[in-house]
Parts: C-alpha cells; structure tokens; sequence
C-alpha cells in the first residue's frame, strides 16, 4: 500500500469520524468545529483526486468562510440544545429507520447504475494532463464559455443572496447618534459658536 | 497524476508532524502534569461574586449579514482565479463573460452601499 492510498484511508476515516461527531456532540459549538475537520479532510480527498483548486477552495470558502456562519447561526439562534440532545434517545429509531431508508435507496441507486455508452466521450473536461496544464487553468479554460450559462447563473444566485441577506437582516435602528465626519470637517468657527452680549442682571433667555 | 500527488507529500508530512506534535502535548500533559482536582478551580470567577446568568447570549444579526457579505465576495473573488491564472488563452466570449459577472456583483454592491449596509451604526 503506497502512500496516496494510506493518505486516502487516512483523510477517509477522519472525515467519517467527523460527520460523526457532528451528530453526536453535545455542544454544538463543538459541532461546528468538527465540521471544519470534516471539511478539511474532504479538501484532503479532492487532493488525492487531482482536483486541487477544488480542494483549495474547500478550505478557504468553507472552512473560512461557511463554518463562521454556522458558528454566527449557532450562537444567533440561542436555543437551549443541551436540552433538544438530552430526549435525541427518543427519536433514534425514527432517525435510524429514516437512515435505513436512504442507505437502500442509495444502494438500490447505485446497483441500477449504468452509464451510457457515448458518456464518457461527451466529457468536456477529461483529466488534466500532467504536462502543462493544470487543474485551476483547465478550469479557466472551460468555466467561462463552454458553461457561459451557468457561470452567469451563479453570479445572479450570489445576488440574490447578497439582496436577500440585506432585505431580511437589515434593520437600521432609529436615534442612534452618527457621526457625519463630512459635516464635521464642513463646520467652521462663524458657525461653531455665537457671541452674545449679556446684560448685568439678565440670564440668558 | 503520480507526479502532482508527490508535490503534495511535503504537506502530507507536515500535517501528521502538526497532528502528531499536537497528540504528544497533549498526552504528555495528561501522563506528567500534576493534578489536584477542586471545584473551586473549575467556579466561574467573576471579580468575586458569582456569575449572574449564562455566558451565552442572542448575538445580534449584523454578525451574520456582515459574514454573509464576505461569503459572496469571497466566492466572486474564487470565479475570478481560474479566468486570471487563463488569462492568456481564453476567448473574447469568457473575457467578457467575466466582465458582466463582475458588473452584476458590483450592482449587488453598490445596492449594499447605498442602503448602508457595512455600517455599523
């Protein structure tokens, strides 16, 4: 056994392990965190797969970027989950009836699988070689004409996240005192303060 | 294949170096560290008294939209490096491609100016 297939076995085992842990903990803090060792470990396996810029951006979108917002939800929500954990005994065998059925589906999916004949030579994107053009170019190749539809797709999901994300979360809170740094550099002495002459004998009015 | 999994080794060993170091701290200090157990050790200290409630509170929502917006950035940031690092080579179809991809986010982004967004009260 070479070492690309202990590095597999290796990635494979943590990555289960993981998504176990996931489940079972109690804190779910600790979720998330062992959510990021499972995402890890996935880079890992795209690794050993030759799909390096995928890997890559495993890393840094979910384990940057998507396992903070999972942490922000967890800790947002506020929900005693000490107590949703403590009766997850009552709920296991529907849980692990529910499994049950999706593994024979998965299975029965998987035993009926062909592919057709013509598949594999209407592949777009065969295998980078080795020589010359690697993983991220070979995308960059392909992404942007060849899935020209997709791509823009993409773009218009993200805006409408980005919209979305603001039209639901956005609440600007009234009589809340900003600082206008235009308006304070824009103010001079004539406007500043005023001179008044105060009589002996009379407050101000 | 076998040539770009073997570029890859280094990092592979210093990973289990990284994993393994960590372990060995660890059970170095379980195995020599002394140990006194005491339920004070463990009290909340709070400048002396006791805590008054949980330390885990509601988080505001500005939290997530801020980590929201970095999300979307973040991925138009990851559909720019394939087309930058095939730059020389692409067509004028994927050139431009990119160029309405960016105009429909800088949209996104200025809607999120304009309505004040990224600030924080």
């Amino acid at each position: 056994m070479g070492v690309p297939e202990l590095a597999f076995y290796g990635f494979a085992v943590t990555m289960i392990a993981a998504a176990l842990l996931v489940v079972v903990s109690r804190n779910p803090v600790h979720s998330v965190l062992w959510l990021i060792l499972a995402f890890l470990s996935s880079a890992g396996l795209f690794i050993l797969l030759g799909a390096e810029f995928l890997a890559l951006l495993l890393a840094i979108v979910y384990v940057g970027a998507v396992a903070v917002l999972f942490l922000f939800v967890v800790m947002m929500l506020d929900v005693d989950f000490a107590s949703l954990k403590a009766n997850m005994s009552k709920y296991f065998p529907l849980a692990a009836l529910i499994g049950v059925v999706l593994l024979m589906q998965l299975a029965l999916a998987y035993g009926a699988w062909t592919s057709a004949p013509e598949a594999r030579s209407l592949r777009d994107a065969p295998m980078p070689t080795a020589e010359g053009m690697h993983n991220t170019k070979a995308l960059g190749m392909l992404l942007y004409d060849q899935y020209f539809l997709l791509f823009q797709t993409a773009g218009l999901i993200l805006l409408v996240a980005l919209i979305g994300a603001i039209v639901l979360t956005l609440r600007h809170r009234e009589g809340i005192k900003r600082q206008d740094p235009m308006r304070q550099m824009a103010r001079d002495p004539a406007k500043a303060m005023e001179l008044k002459d105060v009589k002996p004998g009379q407050g101000l009015s | 294949m076998e040539n770009l999994l073997s570029e890859y080794l280094p990092i592979l060993i210093f990973l289990g170096v990284a994993v393994g170091f960590g372990l060995i701290l660890l059970l170095s200090a379980l195995v020599v560290a002394v140990r006194r157990p005491d339920p004070e050790k463990v009290s909340a200290y709070e400048c002396g008294f006791n805590a008054f409630d949980d330390a885990r509170m509601k988080f505001d929502v500005r939290f997530y939209l801020v980590a929201i917006l970095f999300i979307i950035f973040d991925l138009e940031v990851a559909f720019l490096f394939p087309w930058a690092v095939a730059f020389g080579e692409i067509s004028m179809t994927a050139f431009w491609s990119m160029m309405i991809f960016l105009f429909v986010l800088t949209a996104g982004f200025a809607y999120e100016w304009k309505k004040g967004a990224m600030e924080w009260e």
